[in-house]
């Protein structure tokens, strides 16, 4: 891999968005650094970008040798925001990689595979603009169907969203997870929401400018990282729906909803992933009183 | 002794050089500590461990049928007249699979279940045939790298006395690494026996018996005859009471209950003397009580050890004394004596500092890792050029 990156003449950089991360960080960079700049050369550089962490994260993540930056300090002429998205979005400027790779900071089982996983097929095939990590580890395989792809939010919000306005991107099994990894020209088109929306508006601004070919998904095993309180889900949630109402009404498609009834959920059957179409079809009564035999009987 | 000296002058610079592989030494302790293996289970880590031993290129790495993760890092001197340099960490914990292995990295310290026993002894022997490579360090012998399985508790060093048994070219000195403590160094073995005396109160039991009838008193009342024996003071001899349990609630009476000890002594007459009268007193409080009372030594290890004056050892001395490490002289129990027993002059060493060793928060210092590592590179390049025969 890293001989076909070196003939493509590509620049890969690694970018880690961060605030309070100080528990996860330092291991992160230690595997990075060791497995994908000593060991096997594939990153050119490995940069964690801090929305100002208050605990010892930045410290630690300079001691094991990433370039640490403040959000705050990249661009410092703009009006300054606080969010993950701001800083995946600042990494565009700040970084000189063709390709970066998006990992969240708090991922505590982490592996070199969760970098080399993203950017393999951003370096074998030219036309692949977008890969999109996913988690799925079967936990018997016993040639049972289970259940696959996110977490709450997923399945609750997104895929009925885009069930309704975007079927083709309910094939994406883990449309919200935080690692994905980009080409730079592809970045540099496509705007950032700062908060919760911008892993959902990447995915629809991708798909509208370049198709579904763009993207590809590679499955990341498994990852461990803190469960969130459902009241933090409702936030989370929030800025989803702000960013995707924002884009439904952007490509007028909100009319679309109207007449489609099909949800798009995954399920895996080994190491095969289908989709599970269930027609939900939320028919209407009206009103009682515009019925005549209502009406009649008590005399309206 | 010309060789030694010039060995030692370059240690200190040696261990700042080696800052560099600081990531990659942590990756490796990371990765390998964060797969669980509880002794007679450590099939994954030892195939990872394989996979490392691979990636640095080592030709000769395989799997034992112990069970044991070989690799061995050729010499370049001539085949007749080679033998093998042996490095050896335990590839075991003491802990569960159940038990979360994550490992938390601040600037200055690693923090997890096994980090210092033994993931960083492990994380040592992999790195080294990379480290040695980087730094340009060639040797004549063969080092043979070795992560022994089933060491720990019942494994009773399985795994090194099988490979020693099989292993056939001539070995002709031994480092076993510990992760801590920094400044170990242990030459010599006691004697020890390791058992466990389960008391079971019979199904038959008359429970009328009001009270007095539970293995938890029956096993209180060989504990006290254990505390009354008389032991020598000259060979130094102890008993170790490690672990009980026993009993499932506040109300009901015990059935079982469960004793882990270990004698241990300078002497092995001691040992085994200790042993039989452990044995009678065993005999003597199941008859008095009728209760069920199991006896099973599981584990021993009989002393011995190379002098102090040995030329391993004392190469050892210097290369620590070059790096400004007060060497801490201890008996082992560990991996150690399967090399005694073998007549293969051995040694532990100790790689950092650390602390809660076998507790889940087990702590170990990122800073005196570099000298600890540069002990045992100096100890090998020392092995290596003929200084320690």
């Amino acid at each position: 891999m890293v001989e076909t990156k070196e003939k493509k003449g590509l620049k890969i950089s690694l970018c880690l968005p961060t605030l309070n991360e100080e528990k996860t960080i330092g291991k992160e960079i230690i595997l990075f650094k060791s497995e994908l700049v000593e060991r096997y050369p594939l990153l050119d550089e490995i940069a964690v970008i801090d929305s100002g962490s208050e605990d010892k994260t930045l410290e630690v993540a300079r001691n094991f040798g990433a370039d640490t930056y403040l959000a705050s300090d990249i661009l410092p002429e703009l009006e300054p925001k606080r969010g993950k998205g701001e800083n995946l979005w600042k990494a565009i400027y700040q970084l000189e990689g063709d390709i970066i790779v998006y990992v969240d900071a708090d991922i505590s089982n982490i592996h070199p595979r969760f970098v080399y996983g993203l950017v393999a097929p951003l370096i074998y095939r030219d036309e692949v603009k977008y890969v999109k990590g996913f988690y799925d580890r079967p936990l018997a395989l016993s040639g049972n169907v289970r259940p696959s792809g996110g977490g709450r939010v997923t399945e609750i919000l997104v895929r009925p969203l885009f069930s309704l306005f975007f079927p083709d991107l309910t094939a994406m099994i883990q449309p919200l997870s935080g690692e994905y990894a980009v080409r730079r020209d592809v970045l540099e088109q496509i705007a950032f929401p700062i908060g919760y929306g911008v892993e959902t508006s990447h995915l629809i601004d991708v798909y509208s400018k370049y198709g579904l070919e763009a993207f590809a998904q590679t499955d990341l095993d498994k990852r461990v990282h803190e469960n969130k309180p459902t009241q933090d889900l409702g936030k989370m949630s929030f800025g989803i729906l702000q960013t995707f109402i924002k884009r439904a009404k952007a490509l007028e498609i909100l009319d679309k909803a109207d007449h489609t009834t099909i949800l798009r959920q995954f399920q895996a059957r080994r190491d095969q992933y289908e989709q599970n179409l269930i027609e939900i079809i939320e028919d209407e009564r009206p009103p009682m009183i515009e019925i005549d035999a209502y009406r009649e009987k008590f005399g309206k | 002794m010309k060789e030694i000296n010039s060995l030692r002058e370059a240690l200190p610079d040696m261990a700042v050089k080696l800052k560099k592989y600081r990531e990659v030494l942590l990756a490796n302790l990371v990765m390998t500590g964060e797969i669980a293996a509880p002794t007679f289970q450590e099939e994954r880590r030892v195939e990872f461990i394989l996979n490392r031993f691979d990636e640095s290129g080592l030709t000769e790495s395989s799997i034992d049928d112990g069970g044991n993760g070989i690799g061995i890092l050729s010499g370049n001197g001539k085949e007749k007249e080679k033998s093998s340099i042996l490095i050896s960490a335990h590839a075991d914990t003491i802990f569960p699979a159940s038990t979360d292995h994550t490992m938390m990295v601040t600037s200055d310290t690693i923090t997890g279940p096994g980090v210092a026993d033994n993931a960083l002894g492990l994380a040592t022997l992999v790195s080294l045939p990379y480290i040695l490579d980087e730094l340009g360090i060639e040797l004549k012998n063969d080092l043979v790298l070795l992560a022994n399985v089933k060491s720990l508790g019942r494994g009773n060093l399985e795994g090194i006395k099988f490979f020693l048994d099989n292993y056939e070219k001539p070995i002709s000195s031994a480092v076993c690494l510990e992760g801590i403590q920094l400044g170990r160094l242990s030459y010599s073995s006691i004697g020890m026996i390791r058992g466990e005396i389960t008391c079971t109160v019979p199904e038959s039991y008359d429970y009328s018996r009001f009270g007095d009838a539970s293995a938890i008193l029956t096993l209180n009342e060989v504990i006290n005859k254990i505390t009354d024996m008389r032991l020598p003071r000259r060979p130094r001899t102890s008993i170790v009471m490690g672990s009980i349990s026993g009993g499932t609630s506040f109300n009901t009476i015990a059935r079982d209950a469960t004793l882990g000890f270990e004698v241990r002594s300078e002497s092995h007459q001691v040992v085994q003397d200790a042993s039989q009268t452990i044995q009678d007193i065993v005999t003597e409080v199941s008859s008095k009580t009728g209760d069920e009372i199991v006896l099973d030594i599981f584990a021993n290890r009989t002393p011995g050890g190379i002098p102090f004056a040995d030329p391993l050892n004392k190469c050892a001395r210097a290369v620590m004394e070059s790096l400004d490490i007060e060497p801490r002289l201890a008996p082992s129990i560990s991996e150690l004596s399967a090399m005694i027993d073998k007549k293969i002059p051995a040694l532990t060493l100790g790689i950092t500092t650390g602390e809660r060793t076998f507790k889940t928060n087990e702590t170990i210092h990122i800073e005196p890792i570099f000298k600890g590592l540069a002990q045992v590179i100096g100890t090998i390049i020392a092995a290596d050029g003929g200084y320690c025969e």
